[in-house]
């Protein structure tokens, strides 16, 4: 088998953010993070439970994209109100995309610019807020650069850790930010005072590389290693099982 | 009683100012025939609440907005709906945002008619400063913590899109997700139900599960008939979005003139039967 692509790399980091999660509920949003997710219930965390993205908990994995395929097993219900049973309970561990993200994690999905009359009106907040301060929450940004890691966002949607400090700790005590992945690397909050840092490096990208493209100070230590490659297994299971249609390597190109 | 009406005669009940809200979510399940009704009213000045696709975008794009409470505004498969942008980029409309899970609590607060629920859910975001008149509650009992007092949005109406129901308004969804359709008219005063089709009461469980009945007559003061009312959002099993006419609609808002046309087309009608042979002979 080829050596894996880029988009591989992202994906079984993406698939690591859910490590040791056990039988919750898993929401990835986006491509890549929802082939992780699988990637993590096919291989070390056989017990998350997936939703099919619409209200059913299905399962059987099937590959990305593939609205023709097989009959799913339904193992369970989750409309939107179930969805916020669940999440409110703590038991799920959301990817959420960032248009911007700031030092301490705090995520922007909602406007760029003045809340009164932004410069370019997004989504809105979405679950941002309650997620975050409810359930472990990780993030992916499919374009690492100085517009989305930047000093600070426009509109706080998910919470980081700077605000979830100043709620103090019975507030904030289920806050749990656990990674941010990019094209570029993997980071996470293991610093004294919640600020992000440089947890691994893509294989083929150097570390200035990143820093370049960061718009905030990162924390980088002395020796950063190198993002690990998928398993034999787990390279075979993207390529013949979930992703055959590589629609990964369409949002991260090589 | 038989509460079935004309679109023209249940969004007739609506009055500049009022606060509306509309039930589904994204592009599912959106009481459009209601929207469109409303388009060709002179009704302006409205408060919108939904989980917000392109009944906000249409609603905004035809003047007729004054705020927006929503928790996003998207037409899923297309994530950013172009004229709730547009209205926002040229403040045109206020906003009032929401964590989704608040909007839920809010209506429930209204459904219930108590003041506020309180929830975690917002603490430390800027939904705490961007949405007017938020405060905190601090809990009674010894754990002593401090939550989002989530106060009730107490709608003047609300506008949901059903598969089925009778005559006496009586309610079914066929489909996947209930969404929050319940307590959007729990929390309101007037109620507009609009549905793929009115059944005889004894054919409603020849359709689904008694589960599948989501509202009860109670909760409902109009009923409207409307095949394809859902239209270009998806109504499953009824139909799928309508994603070629949901692209012709965002590529129509990227300029006036396209706008115009799409309007002339599909929109400057007289009653949503018109519409509807419109989008048939597309």
């Amino acid at each position: 088998m080829s050596s894996p692509t880029r988009a591989e790399i992202c994906a079984t980091a993406l698939a690591d953010c859910f490590r040791g999660d056990g039988e919750i509920l898993a929401s990835p949003i986006g491509t890549l993070p929802t082939i992780g997710a699988r990637l993590a219930r096919l291989s070390f965390e056989p017990d998350l439970l997936l939703t099919d993205g619409v209200a059913f908990l299905r399962a059987d994995v099937a590959p990305v994209g593939d609205a023709n395929g097989a009959e799913p097993v339904v193992e369970g219900w989750m409309p939107y109100r179930r969805v916020f049973d669940v999440l409110w309970s703590g038991r799920r561990h959301v990817i959420m995309g960032a248009t911007q993200i700031d030092r301490f994690g705090n995520q922007n999905i909602s406007a760029i610019g003045p809340y009164e009359r932004p410069k370019v009106q997004l989504l809105g907040p979405r679950g941002g807020p309650g997620n975050t301060l409810n359930h472990p929450t990780s993030y992916w940004v499919p374009r690492h650069g100085p517009r989305v890691f930047v000093e600070r966002v426009d509109d706080v949607c998910g919470i980081g850790a700077d605000r979830a400090a100043a709620l103090g700790p019975r507030a904030a005590r289920f806050h749990a930010l656990r990674r941010v992945v990019s094209n570029l690397g993997v980071f996470d909050f293991a610093t004294p005072d919640g600020r992000m840092r440089l947890a691994s490096v893509h294989p083929g990208v150097s570390v200035d590389e990143i820093v370049a493209a960061t718009g905030f100070e990162l924390a980088v230590e002395a020796d950063v290693p190198e993002t690990r490659a998928p398993t034999p297994d787990e390279l075979r299971l993207l390529r013949e099982r979930i992703d055959p249609s590589g629609l990964g390597a369409r949002e991260v190109p090589s | 009683m038989d509460k079935r009406r004309s679109e023209e005669e249940a969004v007739g009940e609506l009055r500049d100012g009022m606060t509306v809200g509309i039930g589904g979510w994204g592009a599912r399940r959106k009481p459009m025939s209601l929207v469109r009704a409303m388009l060709r009213s002179p009704l302006r000045d409205l408060t919108i609440v939904s989980y917000g696709g392109p009944d906000v975008g249409l609603l905004c794009a035809a003047g007729k907005v004054r705020k927006v409470v929503y928790g996003f505004v998207s037409l899923d498969s297309i994530p950013l709906e172009p004229h709730f942008r547009a209205a926002r980029e040229g403040g045109r409309v206020e906003a009032a945002e929401l964590d989704e899970g608040m909007l839920q609590l809010g209506l429930q607060a209204a459904a219930w008619r108590l003041p506020f629920l309180p929830t975690r859910a917002g603490l430390g975001s800027d939904v705490m400063t961007h949405f007017p008149g938020l405060r905190t509650v601090r809990s009674p009992y010894d754990d002593g913590e401090e939550l989002v007092a989530m106060p009730a949005l107490e709608l003047d109406a609300a506008l949901v899109h059903m598969n089925r129901a009778d005559a006496q308004g009586n309610a079914q969804f066929l489909g996947p997700d209930p969404y929050f359709d319940d307590l959007f008219l729990g929390a309101a005063k007037k109620r507009l139900l609009s549905c793929e089709r009115v059944v005889p009461t004894e054919d409603l469980l020849k359709g689904g599960a008694v589960q599948t009945l989501l509202v009860s007559r109670m909760l409902v003061d109009a009923v409207v008939e409307a095949p394809g009312g859902a239209h270009p959002t998806e109504c499953p099993p009824d139909y799928p979005r309508d994603e070629d006419f949901q692209r012709a609609y965002v590529a129509a808002a990227q300029d006036a003139t396209a706008w115009s046309s799409f309007e002339a087309r599909y929109l400057d009608v007289p009653n949503e039967a018109d519409y509807q042979k419109r989008v048939r002979s597309r």
